[in-house]
């Protein structure tokens, strides 16, 4: 005991403190500096397999923008991006860790098809405003479960919004392959193919979601920044005891924000279905989910600043698709190259929200 | 510690530079058709090195070689996934600000899709694998009768099996007439050299999962299947079948490297042959939009090189049957009884390509589901 004792209260080599505060310019010069970082490393593996990085980086780049195809589609990857990943900000500044965004986006794409397959008789405009709505309401009860549990049962939340993730998955292949079969394809498990009727319209060629999600933009900023519900989560993100001693209904405020949350994920996922896919595929989501999550945290719960997050990596991954077939790669090299940027942007991250303590010398 | 990093960031520099000035590929021997490109939407990646998509680059590369195209002429899309209509779509219209002129989708998901963009973008050709939809205009479908490799596949089975008892590992469950109609053709095949024999089926409802592949073939050799057969796109099937020391009939590509000691045959597809001809007609402007069904006598499907593992006398009889196709033998004629002893091809009449391939809903009655 004494001896552990002892080694206890001996300082460690190193350790990790959360920074105060970081200036604004310092944040940025350590942002540049990961990007520069990144930009190497990635050029080093592209050497390693024998391309010629600048050649490279410069097809990634134009790739996403060298057309009005290719802009049209680096948006069209953005749009979900951008909404889910507004999506997940309220939950992530509540400190309600949502890994739901995935199952949420899921359950609005799915909401959203049952009124495109079996009410598109009505007119166009009613039509979308259901599926709209529809789409809020699926994504939305699957955010809300996780917090009723939580707040319940206090189950940990982490864990529920991952795991429904996957019940939602299964629910598309379930609907795929039994009742929602398109009777068209001898056996095949398909969803029909959506009417014109029950497609979102196009804005400047673009489906309407990007409106829709630099709507979201504007109304999460004002309402994180200046409504009543935003403080109140701000505060209960902080401290919990806090909130209750300011005689907030904790609960409510919960359910609440994990209501939105995945009501906008679920727009998310009927943005897709409607005006992207024209369908429900298993691939709706696509891990959409889960890079918003990247996306949020590296804007530090911004939403002007997600916007811009999930463009670049839009970009990203839209130029990496043409680069892989530009120079004739293997599709795991793109994913390669994806991975190297983001550990060095994400490993970078960590410097602005925290630095090593080295111990002193005696 | 900050100047070891600039140290570092410096020395990458040097050597992006260094090589920045490297080669550049030269647009060789193209002729006067030199922008005319052709794309190929994959659902896994070439490099996998067997199965379906390997077997799909393999006729892309034939038809390269065939007409001299250079490789900037051949625009590849890998893995793209075919349940999520966004990427199709994205690498389609890649394809197509790259100049393709016309786009080949391998896999059965990219069918509405390709459909919607064929309206779209009606001065390109887009030729669809395995589905069913097509256009007047510019957008057709190719497959073929695969079921004749197949039979010819189950000869090489029934005669290598000692215990009478055939595994089928199968992607997909009985509604799937593709499926299905390849499991009645292979155990045609067994039938016609090894009367006692039966097939066993497990259904994995994937198309590619090599963990279920591995699990089902393990399952029918534990009921004591010494042939492993299969109608899924991985090779693990075989490989299970080698780690018992017994044999296997693979699928897509000659998997012979895959499980040296196991391997007999597989059916396979020789894509190249659509690919070229097909190709061909585009650059030349003759391609008209009529749907391709290939067999045996196009050389559009075959069984893969026999390798020693096959019983004696494998090869001759396989060539015989061989024959007896070309000369007009339908694989399905009548009098055929399915497993729960209905007749379901009359005697003296034979099934059409239309029922084997789209309505087959049936086992053949050597055929029992595990």
């Amino acid at each position: 005991m004494g001896a552990l004792g002892s080694r206890t209260k001996q300082e460690p080599f190193i350790r990790v403190v959360k920074k105060t505060e970081i200036s604004i310019g310092k944040t940025f010069l350590l942002s540049l500096f990961a990007l520069i970082a990144a930009i190497m490393a990635g050029g080093v593996f592209i050497l390693a397999i024998g391309q010629n990085p600048i050649d490279v980086y410069i097809t990634i780049v134009k790739g996403a923008w060298r057309s009005s195809i290719a802009t049209k589609g680096t948006i069209k990857i953005a749009i979900p991006l951008l909404i889910a990943a507004i999506g997940i900000t309220p939950a992530f500044q509540m400190k309600f860790w949502n890994i739901g965004a995935e199952g949420q986006i899921i359950m609005g794409g799915i909401f959203a098809t049952y009124f495109a397959l079996n009410f598109d008789y009505l007119p166009h405009g009613i039509l979308l405003l259901l599926m709209f709505v529809a789409g809020m309401v699926g994504g939305g009860i699957w955010g809300l479960l996780p917090a009723v549990f939580k707040t319940r049962f206090g189950t940990n939340e982490t864990l529920f919004t991952l795991m429904l993730n996957y019940i939602a998955l299964y629910m598309i292949r379930f609907f795929t392959e039994g009742p929602w079969r398109d009777p068209a394809s001898s056996g095949f498990p398909k969803i029909a193919t959506f009417s014109e009727n029950a497609r979102l319209d196009r804005i400047f060629g673009v489906h309407a979601g990007w409106l829709i999600g630099l709507v979201l933009v504007a109304v999460m900023f004002v309402y994180l920044k200046y409504t009543k519900h935003g403080y109140e989560i701000s505060v209960v993100g902080e401290s919990i005891n806090t909130a209750r001693y300011a005689g907030m209904n904790v609960k409510r405020i919960v359910l609440r924000t994990m209501f939105i949350s995945g009501a906008i994920c679920g727009i998310a996922g009927m943005t897709q279905v409607t005006g992207a896919a024209y369908t429900l595929g298993e691939g709706v989501a696509g891990g959409v989910g889960f890079t918003a999550i990247t996306v949020a945290w590296l804007s530090k719960l911004n939403p002007v600043i997600i916007l811009v997050v999930s463009v670049l990596f839009s970009m990203l991954d839209k130029g990496c698709s043409v680069m892989q077939s530009t120079f004739g790669l293997s599709s795991a090299v793109s994913g390669i190259l994806q991975g190297i940027i983001l550990f060095f942007i994400l490993g970078f991250d960590f410097f602005t929200r925290y630095r090593f303590v080295f111990r002193k010398a005696r | 510690m900050l100047k070891k990093l600039l140290s570092l960031c410096l020395l990458a520099i040097m050597v992006l530079s260094f090589t920045a000035c490297g080669t550049k590929k030269d647009d060789s021997e193209a002729g006067n058709n030199s922008d005319f490109k052709v794309a190929v939407i994959h659902i896994g990646d070439p490099a996998d090195g067997a199965g379906y998509t390997f077997a799909h680059d393999q006729g892309i590369v034939a038809m390269q070689e065939e007409l001299k195209l250079s490789d900037d002429q051949v625009i590849r899309k890998n893995n793209v996934n075919d349940a999520d209509a966004v990427a199709i779509r994205t690498a389609m219209e890649e394809a197509i600000e790259e100049g393709a002129d016309i786009i080949f989708g391998t896999s059965w998901g990219y069918m509405d899709t390709m459909d919607e963009m064929a309206k779209e973008y009606t001065d390109v050709i887009f030729s669809h694998a395995s589905g069913y939809m097509s256009n007047e205009t510019n957008f057709n479908n190719y497959f073929g009768r695969i079921y004749q490799a197949r039979y010819l596949s189950g000869i090489a089975a029934g005669l290598k099996t000692q215990s009478d008892m055939i595994g089928y590992v199968a992607a997909m469950g009985i509604d799937n007439s593709e499926v299905t109609g390849g499991i009645n053709a292979f155990a045609l095949g067994v039938e016609s050299v090894n009367p006692d024999a039966k097939v066993y089926v497990k259904v994995t409802n994937s198309w590619l999962d090599p963990t279920l592949e591995k699990q089902a073939a393990e399952a029918l050799l534990d009921m004591g299947c010494d042939v492993i057969a299969q109608h899924a796109d991985s090779t693990a099937p075989q490989m299970a079948a080698e780690a018992r020391g017994v044999w296997g009939v693979g699928y897509n590509s000659d998997m012979t490297k895959d499980a040296p000691k196991a391997h007999l045959t597989a059916p396979v597809w020789k894509w190249g042959v659509y690919y070229t001809k097909a190709a061909k007609d585009a650059m030349e402007g003759t391609w008209k939009s009529e749907n391709y069904f290939g067999g045996l006598a196009e050389g559009f499907v075959d069984v893969s090189t026999l390798s020693d593992n096959c019983a004696e006398g494998t090869k001759d009889a396989i060539d015989a049957a061989k024959q007896r196709i070309l000369d007009g033998f339908k694989v399905f004629e009548g009098e055929l009884y399915d497993n729960q002893g209905n007749v379901v091809c009359a005697a003296g009449e034979a099934l059409t390509d239309a029922d084997i391939t789209g309505a087959m809903n049936w086992y053949y009655k050597t055929v029992e589901v595990k």
